[in-house]
């Protein structure tokens, strides 16, 4: 294997590991303040047992979250030291700030979790907010250097020496609010119809369950809103990528020449041999549409990027496939649950919903990893768009794949440690009976 | 006295950041060290006060070693390049321990089918025990000016760091950290014989940082004669060092003397004296023997506005620190005997 394969494996896997539990911190600390502030307004003790437990997940995610993205701080420069060395100090501020917001979330997580009963239920909900709001920063920061490394701004470039830098242009690139926004909206969707779909499986097993009741409405509340936008900002994303990487757009559409009237392709393999992507339902127009508001609008095919310039067509387009299909099904179960709702005016729990939910949860996480595959894969071979190629960004340091295994295998058993946890936590998780006797009493 | 550089602030922030995450997160890793070592009778109650000790705090206390990352990275790029190079191999086992530590640590507090209780408890120890010597290992390789810093120049993957220095300053950081550990705890806890566990375990400890910083200054004068120098030539250099045997005095004495409020003031003081003594002896470098502050520092407008966002994130950041540790560090502060009950 060669060491910029097993480099960019390491940086796949790592990320890939870790942007669930971020998308974890992110989301789910707002649905465990949504449910503390209804046990404030109601009084009713179903909800501060909704967030303890919501808090006793986010506590066990959190932390792998926070020692995972500790290794990716390190991981930059023990794999791509040529990259930090020029790239530092433009995209530093991203980083410090997300320092910060990360620092504050890790704060108040600390006095969330162990703070129940020591400070005012006030003081503890604001804590909640914070950590919920400083969540939900830290990813836009972060997101905001990857979209500086697609669509780079903020320096001059003098021969390989980045001058008059300037790291705020840099932290508001071009990319950084379609980015910033379809990752945020990702999070909650992904994680809230996730914890929806758990709590629909066991509500399917305990129908009269208020715990599960309360879980699924704040859960589907989250996530279907987010779900239901997503599309739009996916659109307003495509069309600064049309705008800014028109290789990448090419790439995720599967689109080789260039053509007006460029149709919309819906599935299909790309064949690179033949320069033709087989086997897709095309929507005449429909790309030139969607990416310009224009039938008569070019888009540029791959065949204007020299060969040595273009990215794996195969796999981006796949991944774009997978993470289309998948938001699509996430919005259109979210519309049936909505409309469940309104019609018997409660927590929607139809059994064929349930089971529906329950299947279709995990989609949300699947959908943030091929969409990760689509923005990373689809800039290849830069690592800095234009500036720099990732075959000059790795380190000079041998024997990679060794380090590649050794990581590998952490992360799987740490996986499966964090499922068989969470599983045990849904086993234990409070029945009907237990619900009646705890809002009889007072603690 | 003339300003200083803004290089020069930044690099004084990292120090002031690698000291936070010394005294605190440092002590988190020494209070795994204690646990893998409990002994004895009362070996589960003092296991059940390091977990009530760490638990709410630790994930605070290792962001700063995310900002010492971030700092680097950005104010001084080429550093961060040579260290990350030269010492992929210790920096990457150093990685794995922290992920093992903190992970194991959460899975242990949040187990309530309690998959085998004493499993979660080796792999919380283990790392704890691993990762500090890791990262004295790679202080004291950067110390021995060996690392490779220009990228042409070739890389060797263990002789920078498998020799006597850098190993001798892997277990003086590992002493470092239990001492802080046992001293703190010993604060933790009401009872008067668990109080006593931890006061002989920070003496003997206490003990330990003495032999090895010698040990660690006897091996510095051959194999970083730059770094010894450093500390000879500068007029703090006898300061510091006077300084710091005092504080290590003082906080044996008022270990022996039961005196833990003074035993814990004085040993954060004495430790963070031995980092600003070595980063003193150090200075002008960062990697020494080419990389200087100033000339390895990334462009003035960046470090001025990196000077900005840590004043400004210094506006949030402590003020919330300050109210998660009186939250739940506040009955440390107080005699025993007032305490309220857990």
């Amino acid at each position: 294997m060669s060491n910029l394969l097993a480099a960019r494996l390491q940086m796949a896997m790592s990320l890939g590991f870790h942007i669930i539990f971020a998308v974890i911190g992110i989301a789910l600390p707002l649905m465990m303040v949504i449910a503390e502030a209804f046990w404030i307004r109601t009084g009713e003790d179903v909800y501060r047992v909704l967030a303890r437990r919501w808090a006793r997940g986010a506590a066990i995610l959190f932390a792998v979250g926070a020692v995972s993205g500790t290794v990716l701080s390190f991981e930059l420069g023990l794999l791509w030291p040529r990259f930090m060395e020029f790239s530092g100090p433009i995209i530093g501020l991203g980083f410090a700030l997300e320092g910060f917001a990360f620092f504050t979330e890790a704060i108040f997580l600390g006095i969330y979790i162990y703070g129940w009963g020591r400070i005012s239920p006030a003081a503890h909900l604001a804590a909640g907010i914070v950590i919920a709001v400083s969540g939900a920063a830290s990813g836009v920061l972060v997101v905001s250097v990857n979209s500086w490394m697609n669509t780079p701004s903020g320096f001059v470039l003098d021969g390989n020496r980045a001058t008059r830098i300037d790291p705020v242009a840099a932290l508001l690139n071009p990319a950084m609010a379609a980015e910033a926004l379809h990752m945020t909206l990702a999070a909650y969707a992904a994680v809230g119809l996730l914890a929806a779909g758990v709590h629909a499986a066991l509500l399917r097993k305990d129908r009269t369950n208020p715990f599960h009741r309360r879980a699924l409405a704040i859960a589907l509340a989250v996530g279907g809103v987010a779900s239901v936008a997503q599309p739009f900002s996916g659109d307003f994303a495509a069309r600064v990528v049309a705008r800014t990487q028109p290789a990448k757009l090419a790439s995720m559409e599967g689109q080789f020449h260039t053509q007006r009237h460029a149709p919309l392709r819906i599935g299909g393999v790309p064949d690179p041999r033949s320069g033709r992507t087989r086997f897709a339902l095309e929507i005449p127009s429909g790309l030139s549409i969607l990416a310009y508001q224009d039938a008569n609008a070019e888009v540029l095919g791959l065949n204007e990027f020299p060969p040595k310039d273009r990215p794996p067509v195969v796999v981006v387009h796949l991944a774009f496939q997978v993470m289309v299909a998948c938001g699509m099904v996430m919005m259109a179960v979210s519309i049936w649950a909505a409309c469940a709702a309104w019609r018997c005016r409660g927590v929607p729990d139809g059994s064929r919903l349930l089971v529906v939910l329950a299947l279709t949860g995990p989609l949300g996480l699947v959908a943030i990893e091929a969409g990760w595959t689509v923005t990373e894969v689809g800039r290849q071979p830069w690592i800095i768009h234009k500036v720099m190629r990732t075959t000059d960004a790795v380190t000079s340091v041998t024997g990679l794949w060794l380090s590649l295994l050794v990581y590998t295998i952490l992360y799987l058993v740490l996986g499966v440690i964090v499922v068989r946890l969470l599983m045990a936590q849904f086993q234990s998780s409070p029945g009907a009976n237990e619900m009646a006797v705890r809002s009889g009493s007072k603690t | 006295m003339t300003a200083m550089a803004p290089s020069q602030v930044v690099a004084t922030a990292i120090l002031f950041a690698l000291t936070l995450y010394v005294l605190f997160g440092g002590a988190d890793f020494g209070a795994g060290v204690w646990d893998l070592l409990a002994r004895g009778p009362r070996a589960t109650a003092q296991r059940e006060v390091i977990s009530h000790a760490i638990g709410p705090v630790w994930e605070a206390n290792h962001v700063w070693l995310i900002i010492v990352i971030v700092l680097l990275f950005t104010g001084f790029p080429a550093a961060f390049a040579s260290i990350t190079t030269n010492l992929h191999v210790p920096l990457s086992m150093m990685l794995v321990g922290i992920v093992l530590r903190g992970s194991a640590f959460t899975f242990r507090s949040y187990d309530n089918a309690k998959l085998n209780d004493r499993r979660w408890d080796r792999r919380f120890s283990w790392p704890s025990v691993v990762t500090p010597v890791l990262l004295g290992i790679v202080i004291g390789a950067i110390a021995t000016g060996r690392l490779a810093t220009r990228p042409e120049q070739p890389v060797s993957l263990f002789s920078v760091w498998l020799t006597p220095f850098p190993l001798a300053v892997g277990l003086f950081a590992l002493a470092i950290f239990s001492f802080l550990a046992a001293v703190y705890l010993t604060l933790e806890t009401a009872d008067p014989s668990l109080q006593d566990d931890f006061r002989r375990r920070s003496l003997i400890s206490g003990v330990t940082v003495g032999i090895l910083a010698y040990v660690v200054y006897i091996l510095a004068r051959t194999e970083a004669p730059l770094v010894v120098r450093g500390l000879g030539a500068s007029s703090w250099g006898f300061v510091v060092r006077v300084a710091t045997g005092t504080f290590a005095i003082v906080t044996l004495a008022g270990l022996w003397f039961r005196r833990y409020q003074v035993a814990r003031a004085a040993v954060m003081v004495q430790v963070t004296l031995i980092l600003w003594g070595c980063a003193l002896a150090q200075y002008p470098y960062i990697v020494p023997p080419d990389l200087t502050v100033s000339g390895s520092a990334a462009p003035p407008q960046v470090q001025r506005l990196l000077i900005v966002t840590l004043a400004a994130g210094s506006l949030i950041l402590f003020p919330s620190i300050y109210y998660l540790f009186r939250i739940f560090k506040v009955h440390t502060f107080h005699p025993a005997s007032n305490r309220p009950g857990e």
